[in-house]
């Protein structure tokens, strides 16, 4: 087991905490650098859409995993991101490099306003309260037709930046590595909030508002603002898959989007941005494992008595069932379980990671 | 002029009278404890203090001005921080990050130079790192740094609630029930930490406790309570020795108030 000797409060401040994570993570980094490289397209796709889909989960984990709202619409904020920046390019003639952080904007903003009356709900009400700003969003995408052409949708358009054409089919590997910048962006925006006062200040909202308020912190502002920063992220991943899919409409950000979302983050790990990538890449790369075993125990067995419609609902469904019953931390928690084994092997406990009882909390304040 | 003025407050829940035209002042630099039985109002001082609670009538001020038209969130501002009976902790953050959030009122960055955490947010950071710091080394937390609150024991909870609040670096400091659950030799550290605060920092404090030795030990003046209105205010052995404070916590015998009368 590594004990880090530390010798100035910097330590604490870095963004890495030693020098052995920081060369982890540098590997990491080179490995995604090279990888398409090695990767045939329809992997490198698959990749694009992993990342696309951690950005989105990073939005939503802000909201849910660090500030402890519940939220069960934030596929509105995909399309409201994917729309903006789709007609800011289209209609105002303004670029991507332009339009693309003016709709992260518009999604934040957009965030910030709702969550000004919702987030006075707690629980199961505000996740119903978000279900109903999605609907909204998708009906209003419908009857909002001269702007954004209904259900028959948006086409997006090819990307330049400086001379540069990024096209999901004919540029694949520009695509990625545009998804990659992006989501190298935001986990240093989402690394620094948690190193940083607004960040502490959202684990204060989450885990007790009454003294989050005695602390000094202002909890509908707060709120607020994680609403807005979650929504911002949210819309940044949107105007993406708007990009990747090539033309959308109000179907392609249904309230199953929203839904699977949430399932992610739960499924990768409440609460920690691993979790985000875990999560994502659970729905990136699960329906096609899924379809894959699927052919490959036709093939084996020699009939088609696998191919039932719906099967992938299925399976995801109960995967989140086994990890709500059995590691309600998710992966990033089951990892943990398993590093500090063997970090502390023999020695470990079963019982190591088991919660203390909650003492009782001051609810009768409201 | 007093630091805390509590002027003839009443608060009404429906037609409970939870505090019943209760006066006080509280001077700068003195310990002041609030005595009662259950259900006398004590934390409901506290809770108006914080501005949990909108009173009926009357006037709460702090420092010579009236802190009625300020939000729950604004008292900590003015330097007023408080612990909570229950341990109002948060959970899943460790014992750093936790005395971290007691220096939300020392904030100087916003969340725009937070994302992008500028060399300014860092010497912001190494400020309150080394704040806290002294904060640890006062209550004797350097084992607990790092620890997560959830797996941590009662006793250190306890403990870790009064260093959030002196994060603060508050000039009112609202103890409610700082010693109840501790164990003797806890009480004993209790006791130390508070004249500490009260002669080494400077700092006023206001103590809801049930541990009449603790009370009679460290506080300079004691006001009693009972069904919200005020019984008795003055030195604990006066207020201990009061007849109507005696009373109000083991009622009367008939030969009693015969001898009264």
């Amino acid at each position: 087991m590594r004990t880090v000797f530390k010798t100035s409060y910097d330590a604490d401040i870095n963004m890495f905490q030693h020098r052995y994570q920081f060369g982890w993570y540098a590997l990491l980094l080179v490995i995604v650098l090279v990888l398409p490289l090695y990767l045939g397209s329809y992997w490198l796709g698959e990749m694009t859409s992993l990342l696309i889909w951690s950005i989105a989960c990073m939005g939503l984990m802000i909201l849910v995993g660090q500030t402890g709202q519940a939220s069960l619409g934030h596929a509105a904020f995909l399309a409201i991101g994917a729309y903006a920046n789709v007609l800011l390019q289209q209609r105002l003639g303004l670029p991507f490099i332009v339009s693309f952080p003016l709709a992260g904007l518009i999604a934040g903003i957009c965030g910030a306003l709702i969550a000004m009356p919702i987030t006075r709900l707690h629980g199961v009400y505000l996740a119903i309260a978000t279900l109903a700003i999605n609907i909204l969003v998708d009906d209003f995408i419908v009857i909002a037709a001269p702007l954004t052409n209904g259900v028959q949708g948006l086409f997006a358009p090819a990307i330049e930046i400086f001379g540069l054409t990024i096209d999901r089919y004919r540029t694949p590997i520009h695509f990625y590595y545009l998804a990659l910048a992006v989501t190298l962006l935001v986990l240093f925006f989402y690394r620094n909030l948690m190193r940083s006062p607004l960040g502490r200040a959202f684990a204060a909202v989450r885990d007790s508002e009454i003294s989050a308020q005695a602390m000094g912190v202002n909890i509908a502002r707060t709120k607020a603002l994680s609403f807005g920063i979650s929504a911002g992220i949210t819309g940044l991943a949107g105007a993406l898959i708007g990009h990747y899919a090539g033309i959308f409409n109000n179907e392609t950000f249904n309230i199953i989007i929203s839904i699977q979302l949430l399932l992610a983050i739960v499924i990768g790990g409440l609460g920690s941005i691993h979790g985000a990538f875990f999560g994502a890449a659970v729905i990136a790369l699960l329906p096609q494992s899924i379809s894959m075993a699927r052919d490959n125990l036709n093939w084996l067995f020699g009939t088609r008595a696998f191919s039932v419609p719906g099967m992938e609902t299925a399976v995801f469904g109960l995967i989140l069932v086994v990890f709500m019953l059995f590691e309600p931390r998710g992966i990033y928690g089951r990892w943990l379980k398993i590093r500090t084994y063997f970090q502390l092997f023999p020695f470990y406990r079963k019982d190591m990671f088991r919660r203390q009882k909650s003492y009782l909390k001051t609810e009768r304040m409201r | 002029m007093s630091l805390l003025e509590f002027d003839n407050v009443t608060l009404r829940f429906g037609g409970v009278v939870a505090v019943n035209q209760v006066s006080f002042n509280v001077e700068e630099g003195e310990v002041f404890a609030l005595v009662g039985p259950n259900g006398a109002g004590k934390s409901t001082v506290f809770n108006l203090i914080s501005r949990f609670y909108n009173p009926a009538e009357g006037d709460i001020r702090f420092d010579g001005k009236s802190i009625l038209g300020r939000k729950a969130y604004d008292i900590a501002t003015l330097g007023i921080a408080r612990t909570f009976q229950n341990i109002e902790l948060f959970e899943h953050a460790t014992v750093m990050q936790n005395l971290l959030v007691g220096r939300h009122r020392h904030r100087q960055s916003n969340f725009v130079t937070e994302l992008l955490f500028t060399p300014f947010v860092r010497r912001e950071e190494r400020r309150h790192r080394e704040a806290i710091e002294k904060v640890i080394d006062f209550l004797d937390l350097q084992a607990y740094r790092e620890k997560y609150i959830a797996g941590l024991p009662y006793g250190v909870r306890k403990i870790v609630e009064m260093g959030r609040a002196l994060a603060i670096e508050p000039r009112l400091l609202l103890l409610d029930e700082p010693a109840s659950g501790l164990s003797v030799e806890e009480t004993q550290d209790v006791a130390f930490w508070v004249e500490d605060i009260k002669k080494q920092m400077g700092i006023t404090v206001i103590m809801v406790e049930h541990d009449m030795h603790l009370v009679s030990a460290v506080s300079d003046r004691v006001l009693a309570l009972a069904d919200g209105k005020a019984l008795s205010l003055g030195t604990p052995q006066e207020v201990q020795n009061d007849p109507k404070v005696i009373e109000a916590y083991i009622g009367t015998t008939d030969e009693k108030q015969e001898v009264l009368a």
